[in-house]
């Protein structure tokens, strides 16, 4: 702790140059706090599904449909605990820069199926008894400023009234929360048999299904077995478990987590290099006040040992300013798209990868000067 | 001129040989020198012919190609690297031509440093600080930056430290050498002063015969070789 003053003193040396490269160092690192969140935003989708759940969509495309006369023949099949379906509505709520998924659920399955969505008894009482109820989750109902007891007109563009081209329009009589931090909030689920009764086509057409299953380890076992069960009929079944079909999702947004990945290399790999010159131009400056340490008594190890500690604080410096930054923003900004990244936020395991990037960053930078600093002679150095 | 057994320096059939490429630059050759306890020693010389050189070899920043160098009766030239810096830390006060202090550092810090080595706490570090710029006369200076003094208060500074570990032994390569007259006599009163008073036993590299006439004996240095009288 002694050394502290010193390092600190060395550092204020070249006050210009500490600062601009602690400031690019925190400026990596807000980056890397956004990217971070970024890569949440597309993957944890992916990580908080169940993995006792399947989803059986059509072996063509997501768009197409599937008869709704699947489930019971689903439900037959060995290790199915049940199968409910669910559809894409599409639809826009005012503007369609107001994103958010919409889908007609058969609502007590559903409920059931995710455990993960937690309503009120109330709540759930109010959905059984309304044909036209609707529940949302939480952020979104905060987005728009929605209560129990609004009506929610939705815009169709795919699927249009029987009788109208006008609105569907929806009674809200839930909002629901997410089990875990992670679960998604945002998603607006109404009743399957009030659209089915009112959409103008598509009789016995759903979405896609999902499928519970009793034994998560037999999960692409009995996959197989429903992809069978549907061969050869004109609407051919692909399933997958969940994380795979929302990756698949988060994919067609290209390979999201490599693109941020090699971003971030990039970012790294420079700030490496400005910091390392940072600190080989340091001791290159000081040649002889580092000789003139070791003459005094300090061992190659004790100097070394200074130039390394000189740059793990310049590393940490600008990297917890950085990341504390990146948190502050994220935290009370929230998702900078407006909704399309229900995710988005900065994970405590990701505040920690940093920490431990600033740590390495910090020890990278400072393993080429500070062994130039080890093996300075001081008679060599002293000359100089 | 061979006190053996005596003497707190004794440098023994001394060799030193630099390498530059496949150069050899010879600039000790078999030399013997014993400095005794509580002697003031002025080394004298033409530039290049190695005054420098011993100095390092006797404070223990370089060691011979051949022959001993004991300092109060122990082997310096063997010591590992790590022992020698831990032995120059208790043992030797190097004061420069060109003072080497930090200048990222106050006068107090700057004599601080060699206590960081110890294991005396902040306040007596504190405590040993105040006296070695007490007895420079310096305390007034404490919390100056070395370019806000002039060369001699900052050679001052230099002294300060090199005193502040109580060491046995003092070495000093051209401690006048950047300083004017007034200046150098200052600086040449206080090593007079430490060497009298204090006892201290201290080496001085000098160019300046009015700077040696202030030591109690004086060598020269010529051709790797030392003598009592300067060459002709
Ligand atoms: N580390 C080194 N590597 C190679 N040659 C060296 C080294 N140190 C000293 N020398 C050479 O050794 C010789 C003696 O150098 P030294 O510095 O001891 O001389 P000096 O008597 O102190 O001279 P000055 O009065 O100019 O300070 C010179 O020729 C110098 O070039
Ligand atoms: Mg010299």
């Amino acid at each position: 702790m002694k050394y502290l003053g010193l390092i600190w003193s060395n550092l204020k040396r070249k006050k210009l140059r500490t600062i601009l490269t602690v400031l690019s160092i925190l400026v990596a690192f807000v980056l890397f706090g956004y990217l971070a969140a970024l890569r949440m935003a597309f993957n944890q989708g992916v990580e908080v599904v169940g993995l006792d759940r399947l989803v059986v969509r059509h072996k063509v495309s997501i768009i197409q449909l599937l008869p709704e006369s699947y489930e019971i023949k689903m439900e037959r099949i060995q290790g199915v605990e049940d199968a409910t379906f669910a559809t894409w509505f599409g639809g826009n709520y005012k503007d369609p820069r107001n994103f958010f998924a919409k889908m007609p659920v058969k609502h007590e399955e559903f409920l059931e199926m995710f455990p993960e969505y937690l309503l009120t008894d109330e709540e759930r009482r109010a959905w059984l008894d309304t044909r036209t109820g609707a529940i949302v989750g939480r952020a979104t109902a905060d987005r728009f400023g929605w209560k129990v007891g609004d009506r929610i007109p939705i815009e169709p563009d795919i699927w249009r009234l029987k009788d109208s081209e006008g609105a569907w329009e929806f009674d809200l009589v839930g909002i629901y929360d997410g089990a875990e931090k992670g679960t998604d909030t945002t998603s607006f689920f109404f009743r399957q048999d009030y659209f089915h009764e009112s959409r103008r086509y598509g009789e016995g057409q759903v979405g896609w299904y999902w499928v519970k299953i009793s034994e998560p380890e037999r999960a692409s076992e009995i996959a197989a077995l429903i992809d069978q069960e549907f061969a050869n009929s004109p609407a051919e079944t692909k399933t997958e478990p969940e994380g795979a079909f929302a990756q698949g999702f988060a994919n067609q947004a290209g390979n999201v987590g490599f693109i941020l990945t090699a971003i971030l290399g990039a970012v790294f790999f420079t700030i490496l290099l400005v910091v390392g010159n940072t600190m080989a131009q340091a001791v290159r400056e000081r040649t002889r006040e580092l000789g003139t340490l070791k003459a005094l008594g300090f061992t190659h190890r004790a100097v070394s040992a200074l130039v390394l500690a000189e740059s793990l604080v310049i590393a940490l410096l600008g990297g917890l300013a950085g990341l504390g930054l990146a948190w502050i923003q994220i935290t009370a900004g929230g998702d900078p798209s407006g909704g399309m990244l229900p995710f988005f936020y900065f994970a405590p395991r990701d505040l920690l990868i940093g920490v431990a990037l600033a740590l390495m960053l910090g020890v990278v930078a400072g393993l080429w000067p500070a062994s130039q600093a080890q093996r300075l002679q001081i008679a060599e150095a002293m000359r100089r | 001129m061979t006190e053996q057994g005596s003497g707190l320096v004794q440098v023994r059939g001394v060799d030193k040989v630099f390498t530059r490429g496949s150069e050899r630059i010879h600039v000790l050759g078999g030399l013997d020198l014993t400095v005794p306890e509580g002697e003031f020693l002025a080394l004298m010389g033409p530039s290049g012919s190695g005054k420098s050189t011993l100095l390092n070899l006797i404070g223990g920043l370089d060691r011979p190609t051949k022959g001993t160098v004991a300092v109060a009766g122990q082997r310096i030239d063997n010591l590992s690297d790590r022992n020698l810096a831990a032995w120059r830390a208790r043992h030797v006060g190097l004061v420069f031509q060109f003072y080497n202090l930090m200048p990222v550092l106050s006068a107090e810090r700057n004599v601080e440093l060699p206590l960081l080595l110890t294991k005396l706490n902040k306040k007596a570090r504190h405590q040993h600080v105040e006296t070695a710029l007490s007895v420079v006369g310096l305390q007034e200076r404490s919390r100056h930056y070395p370019r806000q003094l002039s060369g001699g208060e900052q050679q001052r500074v230099g002294i300060a430290r090199a005193i502040v570990t109580d060491p046995t032994l003092l070495l000093c390569d051209e401690p006048t050498g950047d300083l004017d007259r007034k200046s150098s006599d200052g600086i040449l009163e206080l090593l007079t002063t430490l060497n009298r008073v204090q006892g201290k036993t201290i080496v001085m590299v000098t160019h300046d015969p009015h700077a040696a006439a202030c030591a109690t004996r004086t060598l020269h240095l010529d051709k790797g070789r030392l003598s009592m009288e300067a060459a002709a």
